[in-house]
């Protein structure tokens, strides 16, 4: 037991270090800069079109070119540079940054109508929209809780995204689809058991858990990957895991 | 890319915490509740068929000092073997890498939620329980540091259990030489400055981060805190009660009960109608006491008083 447990712990305890997407953004390595924007924008960029509809109210063409402007003027003028681990998360960072662009924006006497101005990211917008309406925001949640719950539903979208095409890579398929049926289309089915699963896929019920285990693993690794991504450094990773994943302060400190 | 619901993203949250059980004899049943410092699971030990309380340190904290934290809690707990204890069965890493132990999964309630419906002298039966088990773990050299109403499980067939020692100090424990910002050190013991336990039960030199004379008296101050919640159901607490909590909840150390014994054996006086050593009684009051504890001998005295006084009164005038 002592051999897994020593200081410093398994090497998979915590997701294999990547290159922060957050620092990479910022290098003037050209290429490790398109990867970490890249990277930034996917995570992003519907929290921000989300917030912007929310928060400011911004109708649905509106909120797209502010969107479009942010990320397109963030790619071009370097918004990402500024931006120092010391003095919060980056989150908070990409917030304000957008909430100054859209303050500006709306100053601009000469705006016409909005032009995003430089490359056109592709963005699924319609996506996003009809998203919006598929579950009315509780009124007791502020703008950063807004920001933040789609932060969470984009970081999670994207993981299992990217949990699904790993499974079918490796030929997992089946612990996926265990996965999804169990996890994620379970909405109001309170009964649903693993020996109903197991019927359903015609599997035993040690396989049931046994696969079930394995894609939650996975799944968790890959949350915990996507965070360390979107950090900048461990301290910052470490808040944002115990912010997304729940776990207060509790009664006690340390 | 799919969408996710609220209720699919809070789910997830808490999926994402799960532990792997996938390599060991546990079979994950559900979440029983979270702490600071890990999340508490119902699992199946399928080798022996039972129920159990999986404590799994929490994957946000899982830092080094977390899991040596963690199987710190779980060794003292397999030194203390008590029935008011929680005992632990198992100690371990999971798949994942996290650190978790096995515990008996108590079916009950938490005295914080239990308290009001129980009458008092019930209330006191079970505070002396609690009295019990820590003086144990204090005889063992143990000081749990984190004594509340929410760390005592009352079990449905009234078995009283003292739970998390997380933050408990092992006396023999050398003290850590890391800054208070560090909190503890590779031992997971606490180092000096250090602030460990909850607001409102804590003792004015543990709430310094005082570690080194942070003792049995420490304990016994939260005891006290423990006593003060269990009579605020009561319209009026009587004023022996009164008078012990103020005593376990003396500023200073030397003036508090020196045991968790001592404060147990002052309940029990209370309960046998005794004189209380930390309150002194007015005439009318002894009186009273004195009254409730003798009353059916009392009672009978006088009944046979009356009977004799009437017989004499009749005798005469026949």
């Amino acid at each position: 037991m002592r051999d897994d447990t020593g200081i410093g712990g398994r090497a998979d305890r915590f997701p294999a270090t990547r290159d922060s997407a957050v620092l990479a953004a910022q290098s003037s390595d050209l290429l490790e800069r398109e990867r970490g924007l890249a990277i930034l924008v996917e995570t992003y960029w519907k929290p921000a079109y989300k917030y912007l509809r929310l928060r400011f109210g911004e109708s649905n063409e509106d909120a797209k070119d502010l969107t479009q402007g942010f990320f397109a003027r963030a790619i071009e003028k370097d918004f990402f540079d500024g931006y120092d681990p010391a003095r919060g998360s980056f989150r908070t960072y990409l917030r304000t940054c957008l909430e100054r662009f859209a303050a500006n924006e709306k100053k601009a006497a000469s705006r016409q109508k909005r032009s995003p101005g430089g490359a056109l990211l592709a963005l699924d917008f319609a996506n996003a929209e009809s998203e919006l309406h598929r579950e009315p925001v509780s009124a007791d949640r502020g703008p950063e809780d807004v920001f933040h719950d789609e932060f969470v539903r984009s970081l999670f979208a994207l993981s299992i995204e990217r949990l699904r095409e790993e499974c079918l890579v490796r030929g997992k398929d089946l612990p996926y689809r265990l996965f999804e049926r169990y996890e994620l289309d379970r909405d109001g089915d309170e009964k649903l058991s693993y020996e109903r699963l197991a019927e359903e896929f015609h599997i035993p019920v040690t396989q049931v858990t046994n696969f079930l285990a394995f894609a939650r693993r996975e799944f968790r690794r890959i949350v915990l990957e996507k965070l360390r991504e979107i950090t900048a450094n461990d301290r910052e990773f470490r808040e944002e895991a115990r912010s997304l994943l729940g776990v207060g302060a509790g009664g006690v400190a340390p | 890319m799919r969408w996710l619901s609220n209720a699919t993203v809070a789910h997830l949250r808490r999926v994402a915490e799960w532990p792997d059980l996938g390599a060991t004899k546990y079979r994950l049943l559900g979440e029983l509740g979270r702490g600071g410092m890990g999340t508490v699971y119902l699992a199946e030990d399928t080798a022996l068929e039972r129920r159990v309380a999986l404590k799994v340190v929490a994957t946000a904290a899982s830092a080094p000092e977390a899991a040596e934290r963690m199987l710190r809690e779980a060794r003292i707990l397999a030194g203390l073997e008590h029935p008011g204890i929680v005992p632990v069965h198992d100690a371990g890493a999971l798949p994942d890498g996290r650190v978790f132990y096995a515990m008996k999964r108590v079916d009950g309630q938490r005295l914080d939620a239990l308290a009001a419906s129980v009458p008092l002298p019930e209330r006191l039966r079970i505070f002396r329980r609690i009295c019990e088990a820590v003086a144990f773990a204090h005889a063992r050299g143990v000081i749990h540091r984190d004594l509340k109403p929410e760390n005592v499980m009352v079990g449905s067939f009234g078995e009283v259990l003292v739970m998390d020692w997380g933050v408990a100090r092992v006396l023999s424990d050398p003290a850590p030489t890391g800054s208070p910002a560090a909190g503890s050190g590779a031992s997971g013991a606490t180092a000096e400055g250090t602030v460990v336990g909850t607001a409102g039960y804590m003792a004015p030199e543990q709430a310094e981060g005082a570690v080194a004379s942070t003792g049995p008296r420490a304990d016994v101050f939260a005891l006290g805190g423990i006593l003060a919640f269990l009579l605020r159901s009561e319209p009026a607490a009587p004023r022996a009660l009164a008078a012990i909590v103020e005593k376990a909840r003396a500023r200073q150390p030397e003036d508090r009960y020196a045991t968790a014994e001592e404060l147990s054996a002052e309940i029990n006086r209370y309960l046998e109608g005794e004189r209380v050593l930390a309150h002194s009684e007015g005439v009318l009051e002894r009186a009273g006491r004195v009254f409730a504890r003798y009353r059916a001998a009392i009672l009978l005295i006088v009944a046979y008083l009356v009977v004799r006084t009437l017989l004499l009164i009749f005798g005469r005038h026949s």
